[in-house]
């Protein structure tokens, strides 16, 4: 069944809908009273029901994450909420903790509850002091109303929230190195096993969740995990977030369930692309997975669907292209991103990174030549399945993808010495920062 | 004969560590309210942890001194009670910590793709040209740095610039440049568009 309306972000544009008033006005905590009155395993068995899935970029099923946690252990256990969102093309977390902040306070309860935690960490962005300011002063009022802190709601359960506010790293999104970074440390991968679940944040078990995985949480008790796994196609359900940007009318944060197609997305919710150019290349889950050309529009939007089509779901930001952009400058743009992020603790990653950019900027230069593609190629393969974390895998996408559907723009740029597209008016000709990296 | 080749030890130009580089600066300790701030920030984690609270410890000393210097961290390292060169080495790896003198407005530039597809490279470029810096530069009067920034999570209100690591300023046009640097100047960081979330 499809979403018949909006269930994350209903209130989002309302003036105060992001006050616990509001949210209290409107049926906020009942989800929280419906869990307390159930056993912690009942809970994390209506998780498994509802058939969430990580929203964060890997769709892990969050019902059995929960269950990885050991419950003999005397150790103190945590929750981590992943608010770090800094895949590119990425900004649906940051819609709900500034316009829904007490949906991720009550799911962060039910969720330390029924793992046995005390206290969870919102590990946020550096970048958005902004959102971190209207958590914590709607933290403030959700632990004066008792829905936070000791004794929640006279159940005995205590369950503490803190923000923690990184640096700018988008390797601190990952979650080993999120627990890295929460202790003090540089934001860089651990070994794994152990798995967090089992020796997680300070060697205790710990949860690492997404934003918008904790926000459906609630969702869940409040209208019942069969409700929720209604919604949306099997094995994909509840409602889902889309971060559409790039070259389309209406950039933004849509909520639909995950039956809609990239088409529907694109041209329906976001409008289409602006002065009816004609679309080129669509990257579906954030810069780490693989492009995509029109062909693809009617793949289903899903974990499963977006597989299917060659890509990945990710962190659901749909950048879209038009027929304007040059898909080497494109390539290099991301490399430059993941260049700039490799925590540099594995070589392969900290280093290929370095040489593709370098390579795409001579081809860029007009002075690349056919074997500077195959090096290309070649690198990439160097890295994927060779790091600690999955940085690897994803700062290889976008040269591999670019290369797999466009390979005829980077040969004329080797053969002309330029780009097979002019000068989009949307570029600079010298880009003020092309000669300072 | 040594097969070692010459090489300057012990001058700058072989020091390539932040460390030895980093201005010491003036003496450095928290304002009694800063210290306060810190140490409810640090009961946040368990006692032994307090190590957690050395990114909120930075971005205090960036509140009480715009960057960070020698001096700053070693007075980090003695209230967190970890070594000076731990605070050094996570100082270092975070972009928004300045461990070199910026100017009193720092311009932090999106250039990621969705920002890019959106004229990024011209807001970068005025803003460069009016002010007579590469990215990455501050001005000679010392009253605004250039910075670009990878993407900042705001991509549908594209091209973003973020402003001294917290005020948001969006969807910029090579236009508006004049006008944002003139009201910069003239307001402070309240002539900016602030997040959209946020207006009512
Ligand atoms: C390089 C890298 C960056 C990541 N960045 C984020 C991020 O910004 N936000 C996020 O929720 N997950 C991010 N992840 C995924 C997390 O590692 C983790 O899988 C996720 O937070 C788990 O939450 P979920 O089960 O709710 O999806 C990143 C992963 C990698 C490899
Ligand atoms: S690309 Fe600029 S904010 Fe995301």
């Amino acid at each position: 069944m499809r979403l018949p309306e909006p269930v994350l972000t209903p209130h989002v544009k309302k003036p105060h809908g992001h006050t616990l008033e509001h949210y209290l006005q409107t049926g906020g905590y009942q989800a929280l009273r419906k869990a307390l009155a159930l056993t912690p395993d009942q809970v994390i068995e209506q998780v498994k029901q509802s058939g969430l899935r990580g929203r964060g970029g890997a769709g892990f099923p969050t019902g059995m994450k929960w269950g990885f946690v050991p419950k003999d252990s005397p150790k103190p256990k945590y929750l981590c909420v992943n608010a770090d969102e800094s895949e590119p093309g990425t900004f649906k977390d940051h819609v709900l903790m500034e316009r829904n902040p007490h949906l991720l306070f009550e799911g962060c309860v039910i969720a330390c509850r029924s793992i046995g935690a005390k206290v969870a960490y919102i590990y946020i962005r550096g970048e958005f002091y902004h959102v971190q300011r209207v958590l914590e002063a709607e933290l403030e009022k959700a632990r004066a109303a008792g829905y936070v802190g000791k004794n929640i709601l006279g159940s005995g359960v205590d369950c503490d929230i803190w923000v923690h506010r990184g640096a700018g790293a988008y390797e601190a999104g990952e979650e080993s190195a999120l627990l890295e970074s929460l202790e003090g440390k540089r934001a860089q991968p651990r070994l794994r096993p152990p798995f967090p679940a089992v020796v997680g944040l300070y060697g205790c078990p710990t949860i690492i969740n997404n934003v918008e995985t904790i926000c459906n949480v609630p969702v869940i008790f409040d209208r019942g995990a069969e409700w929720f796994a209604s919604i949306g196609p099997e094995k994909n359900t509840g409602p889902k977030l889309y971060c559409i940007s790039g070259h389309v009318a209406r950039p933004g944060v849509y909520e639909t369930s995950m039956d809609v197609t990239l088409r529907e997305l694109i041209y329906d919710y976001a409008g289409g692309i602006p002065g009816g150019r004609a679309l080129k290349a669509v990257i579906p889950g954030g810069s780490s997975v693989n492009v995509l050309t029109p062909e693809a529009l009617d793949a289903q939007a899903s974990f499963d669907g977006l597989v299917k089509a060659g890509s990945m779901l990710g962190s659901a930001a749909i950048m879209v292209m038009d027929e304007t952009t040059d898909m080497v400058w494109a390539a290099t743009n991301l490399i430059h991103f993941y260049k700039h992020e490799s925590c540099g603790k594995c070589t392969p990653c900290r280093e290929g990174s370095d040489w593709m950019h370098k390579v795409l900027q001579k081809i860029l230069r007009g002075e690349g030549s056919m074997r500077d593609i195959d090096l290309l190629l070649g690198i990439a393969n160097n890295i994927g399945g060779k790091t600690l974390c999955p940085f690897g895998d994803a700062e290889i996408a976008p040269v591999v993808g670019m290369l797999q559907h466009f390979r005829g723009e980077f040969e004329h740029y080797v053969r002309e010495g330029r780009s097979l597209v002019p000068l989009a008016p949307w570029r600079a000709r010298e880009p003020a920062g092309a000669h300072a990296h | 004969m040594s097969f070692h080749p010459q090489m300057p030890y012990g001058t700058p130009q072989w020091h390539r560590s932040e460390r030895v580089l980093a201005d010491e600066g003036p003496p450095f300790a928290f304002t009694p309210e800063n210290r306060q701030k810190l140490e409810e920030i640090a009961s946040h984690y368990p006692p032994e942890r307090r190590v957690s609270a050395v990114l909120p410890a930075l971005y205090l000393v960036q509140e009480q001194q715009t960057h960070l210097t020698g001096n700053a961290m070693a007075h980090v390292a003695e209230v967190i009670g970890c070594s000076r060169a731990h605070v050094e080495d996570v100082a270092s790896y975070y972009v928004m910590f300045f461990t070199k003198p910026v100017g009193k407005y720092v311009l932090q530039v999106c250039r990621t793709l969705a920002c890019a597809l959106n004229g990024a490279e011209h807001v970068t470029a005025e803003l460069c040209r009016q002010l007579g810096v590469a990215p990455g530069g501050t001005d000679a009067a010392g009253e605004f740095t250039v910075m670009e920034m990878e993407c900042l999570g705001a991509c549908d209100r594209a091209p973003v610039v973020m402003v001294n690591n917290e005020h948001w300023h969006e969807c910029q046009s090579p236009e508006a440049i004049q006008a944002l640097i003139r009201d910069l100047r003239e307001k402070g960081v309240a002539a900016l568009t602030g997040c959209h979330h946020t207006k009512e």
